[in-house]
């Protein structure tokens, strides 16, 4: 049995952890909110340059559909950019998407490159011998678009370039502070009749886009300038997205850190009050025991006197 | 008829309101967009984008883009886009100098040349916007010593 002294110093650190935990969990909670409030900011580029793809997209009489709208008949490359935190202490959050990624790319029947935003994704993928062909770590906290339009820049030039046939971003759907799902997303080529994305950036009711558009200079240019900006959105977005849900595992497991160190602490307030009780005993013991000696002492040497 | 009028970047609504009339920096020359335009798309070059209502001109910056116009509205898809009461000139000037610097070094690769020469013409139309386009009320802002182009 540890002494009571052993003891209050335990209680005193485990305390300090649920102060340090319990600031935690503030802090991610209100970045969670932040970063949902980051993406409900995109949203009206998003749904509108959505719009305009789909109109010209479904043009009739489009001879050649823009090289980034444009499946390829056979798939030699998969490119996958995985989303995960750079720090840890998150709940299970880096471990579902790893786990789904792997699940699903592990034995896909071409080679699967990745491109890595995040230092935990990065260093699993390493460990396990996966070929990274960029890693953009260090996104900031509070990314603006600036920060992170450079990753679909690369994105897009690997599939223009020919090196992957397919891009898929993986990453971390927020639902709400207690659920979030890992998912996949073809990014490119940009499938206007995938129906899962329409879900995502539904127009507004009543707002069709008119059927005859005069373009200048043609739809080319135009597709040329919304298509590869829009595949920036949606990695913009996706990072928020993991972002969001990054802070909301966080707070979760910071919730139950704390939860657990309260309870920690009232256990061990239990076995400080059990020691401190003992060794109350003990010395009392001690000192009965003390005083009994001394008494029996006094008594023998008051018989000795009388006696003599 | 007033027509509406929407201005969006990636990551924010940068103006919405009423407007009598657009006018636009469009692949093809400066287009004044009036109520009932004829349905348009156009991509858009860097410039200023104005916005006129009952005689009042609201100015802003756009780096490229694209413009959809529909008999009563018109919404602005904008790489970047900013009103010109919030350009931060010190910070435009700054970034003019450091792009201006980088251009003049031999520059390393043909990525940062061009990034370089990006930055300069944003930090430029930052600058032309708020020398034009600011109320001349109050203390004026330095903005720094040359206006000269090269």
């Amino acid at each position: 049995m540890a002494t009571a002294r052993e003891v209050k110093l335990r209680i005193r650190s485990v305390k300090n952890i649920a102060q340090i935990t319990r600031a935690l969990q503030a802090v991610s909670a209100s970045k969670v909110q932040r970063a949902i409030a980051t993406v409900e900011a995109t949203r009206p580029y998003a749904t509108k340059a959505w719009e305009v793809l789909t109109h010209i997209a479904n043009q009739p009489g489009r001879d050649q559909m823009h090289p980034l709208m444009t499946r390829r008949t056979e798939v030699k490359n998969v490119l996958v950019a995985l989303i995960t935190s750079d720090r840890g202490l998150a709940g299970p959050y880096n471990t579902n998407i790893l786990r789904y990624t792997f699940r699903k790319f592990d034995d896909y029947p071409v080679p699967v490159h990745y491109v890595t935003i995040g230092r935990k994704g990065r260093e699993i993928l390493h460990r396990r011998g996966k070929h990274i062909v960029a890693d953009f770590s260090g996104v900031p906290d509070r990314p603006k678009f600036a920060d992170v339009s450079h990753i679909g820049h690369l994105l897009v030039e690997e599939f223009l370039s020919g090196k992957a046939d397919e891009i898929y971003l993986v990453y971390t759907d927020f639902v709400n502070m207690l659920r979030q799902n890992p998912t996949s997303k073809k990014l490119l080529p940009l499938e206007v009749e995938d129906a899962g994305r329409v879900q995502d950036f539904a127009p507004t009711a009543g707002h069709k886009p008119l059927a005859a558009y005069i373009y200048e200079p043609d739809e080319v240019e135009i597709l040329n300038e919304i298509v590869p900006r829009f595949t920036q959105l949606q990695v913009f977005h996706a990072i928020l997205e993991s972002q969001a849900s990054e802070h909301a595992a966080r707070m979760v497991a910071m919730k139950n850190a704390t939860d657990n160190a309260s309870e920690l602490a009232d256990a061990l307030q239990l076995e400080y009050n059990k020691a401190r009780q003992q060794s109350i005993t003990s010395e009392m013991l001690d000192i009965a025991g003390g005083a009994e000696a001394l008494a029996q002492a006094m008594a023998a040497a008051a018989r000795k006197a009388a006696g003599g | 008829m007033p027509i509406r009028c929407e201005i969006v970047s990636q990551d924010r609504m940068v103006w919405s309101g009423e407007a009598d009339m657009v006018v636009v920096p469009g692949a093809g020359g400066e287009m004044g967009i009036l109520p009932n335009h004829a349905p348009l798309l156009s991509t858009l070059k860097p410039g200023f984008i104005k916005v006129v209502r009952n005689g009042e001109e609201e100015v802003f910056t756009v780096t490229g883009g694209v413009v959809e116009v529909r008999p009563d509205k018109v919404t602005v898809l904008a790489d970047a886009s900013e009103h010109v009461a919030e350009i931060d000139v010190q910070r435009a000037e700054a970034a003019r100098k450091r792009a201006e610097e980088l251009l003049k070094k031999t520059p390393p690769s043909a990525a940062e040349h061009l990034a370089a020469q990006a930055a300069l013409q944003r930090a430029r139309i930052r600058l032309e916007a708020a020398r034009r386009f600011r109320p001349k009320r109050g203390p004026q802002i330095q903005s720094g010593p040359a206006e000269d182009e090269d």
